[in-house]
């Protein structure tokens, strides 16, 4: 028990930079997740962060700094993703699979062509938190508090459009507008993310905190908070007791006992008639 | 005040056109829209709300009818399974076109959202969530949302879909009111016309290729009026 305690309070002395930078994007990518999930957009978020990876390595072969080449093509996916979303008669979900697969084969082959993988390479599949420097908090920090500040000053026409586009887009808003904003906000937190949770986990930092907040409320704006105050609990926890291990997967394990624990009551409070 | 003028307009889908029609829409007006299926209902509010692109012919809008004071209740609502939002977080989001840069709900919306709740019956369902309603319920809380959203023009795709025969004259009496009382123009798609009748003053008729624009009286001595009763199919 002492020996976790100052385990914990060495890491908050001597790792407040990833600390800092892991939070915030638990709570940026907790709130974009919960439109994405509503927008049934889940699939985007996990098919950005496979264009993500080809595109690092990508970059790492070549031998460039892999946010300046990773950023614009997954921004570029992302509103190629969303606009074919917005078609219904297209088939989106096949166009991620060959988009992510395509991504993925890019990635490799620039990985084996170059010098073979290296530890880089590892750490962009499954995410290095630890090694974040204040370079990254640098960027992390503007990016992300632009991203919050935006949500709650619109959160109300997140809701309409989210809800029902026709409907919004019939009162006058500029649905597109939205619609691209978001992609790009959801473009720059995978590229970023893949960074600290890396491809393979990313998208569950995004989608598992909306997933279980839907277990248990039925409200809009419950949900959005709740997903933030899950998602936040699921960093701290695996951040401080099992990042010796690897935070990127302690995150998504402990986001999946959430997941678990609050199916688990949903099913029984359905049982029970109270829901 | 002529709010919409339509001369010649082709409604249709990509090239296909559904129908050409000539129509006047007068600040007032409560209208209602009826016809077989296919026959280019909902695709002629969607043209005039420009969420689909006209086919051919003119729509001219009156210059101080702006996309805000317009409402608009659809068919198509796919509604997500699970999505969690309460009735009121519903309606309330009617007032998003008036909000004009506005961040925030203020005190006037949070009223208007609860004045349209009482309107419709729905206050006690207020904190409810809208996916355990039953359909008619879901009904008049995307109604209510509806007419938070307009304060000039009221486009209904179906308005009386999931209600029974109380809940539809209900729904006439408050509609007709705030056609009345506070000027909304109304138009509505309906199959069932005979209650409709003493409420509203213009029929539109849509038939496979023709179309018929006139009183609910001219309406009921054409030809049209005999041929849409016999093929009639709906409740």
């Amino acid at each position: 028990m002492l020996n976790t305690l100052s385990y914990i309070s060495d890491i908050i002395t001597y790792m407040k930079i990833p600390l800092i930078v892991g939070l915030l994007l638990s709570i940026t990518a907790a709130m974009l997740g919960v439109v994405l999930v509503l927008k049934q957009y889940s699939m985007i978020g996990d098919g950005l962060s496979h264009v993500g990876f080809g595109a690092t390595a990508v970059a790492l072969a070549i031998g460039t700094e892999p946010l300046y080449i990773s950023l614009p093509i997954v921004v570029v996916a992302a509103y190629i993703l969303i606009r074919l979303g917005e078609n219904k008669k297209t088939h989106t979900d096949a166009a991620i699979g060959l988009i992510s697969s395509s991504a993925l084969a890019i990635g490799f082959l620039a990985g084996n062509l170059s010098d073979g993988f290296s530890s880089d390479i590892n750490s962009y599949m499954f995410g290095s938190i630890t090694t974040a420097t204040i370079t990254e908090l640098g960027y992390i920090v503007p990016i992300s508090l632009t991203i919050i500040i935006l949500f709650l000053f619109t959160y109300n026409r997140i809701f309409a459009v989210t809800f029902d586009e026709n409907f919004a887009k019939a009162s006058g808003m500029n649905t597109r507008l939205y619609n691209m904003i978001f992609a790009l906000s959801t473009a720059i937190i995978v590229v970023i993310g893949i960074k600290v949770m890396g491809t393979l986990l990313i998208s569950s930092l995004i989608i598992f905190p909306a997933l279980t907040s839907m277990r248990l409320f039925n409200n809009f704006k419950k949900v959005v908070v709740s997903s933030i105050i899950i998602s936040i609990l699921s960093f701290l926890i695996a951040f401080l007791l099992f990042s010796r291990y690897s935070s990127a997967a302690s995150i998504v394990l402990v986001n999946l006992t959430f997941f678990i624990i609050a199916a688990i009551y949903s099913f029984i409070m359905k049982k029970l008639g109270k829901k | 005040m002529k709010l919409i003028e339509c001369s010649n307009l082709k409604i249709g889908h990509r090239n296909h056109v559904l129908n050409t029609l000539d129509l006047s829409i007068y600040s007032g007006d409560f209208i209602c829209i009826i016809g077989n299926n296919g026959t280019g209902k909902s695709t002629l509010i969607k043209t005039l709300l420009k969420l689909i692109p006209s086919l051919g012919g003119k729509i001219l809008f009156d210059i101080e009818l702006k996309k805000s004071s317009i409402g608009y209740l659809t068919q198509d609502l796919q509604v997500k399974e699970n999505f969690p939002a309460t009735v009121y977080e519903i309606v309330i989001s009617g007032c998003i076109g008036r909000m004009n840069g506005k961040l925030f709900y203020t005190k006037k919306e949070k009223e208007l959202a609860n004045k349209y709740m009482e309107y419709l019956g729905i206050t006690h369902l207020k904190n409810k969530p809208f996916k355990r309603l039953s359909g008619g319920e879901q009904q008049k809380t995307l109604i209510a949302r509806a007419l938070c959203s307009t304060d000039k023009l009221l486009f209904l795709d179906e308005p009386l879909q999931g209600l029974d025969m109380e809940a539809s004259k209900k729904l006439y009496d408050i509609l007709s009111k705030i056609n009345k009382e506070e000027d909304v123009t109304i138009v509505m798609i309906t199959h069932n016309i005979s209650i409709a009748m003493k409420y509203i003053n213009k029929v539109i008729y849509l038939g496979h290729n023709e179309s018929f624009v006139g009183t609910p009286s001219e309406y009921l001595e054409s030809d049209f009026s005999k041929s849409y009763q016999g093929g009639k199919d709906h409740a």
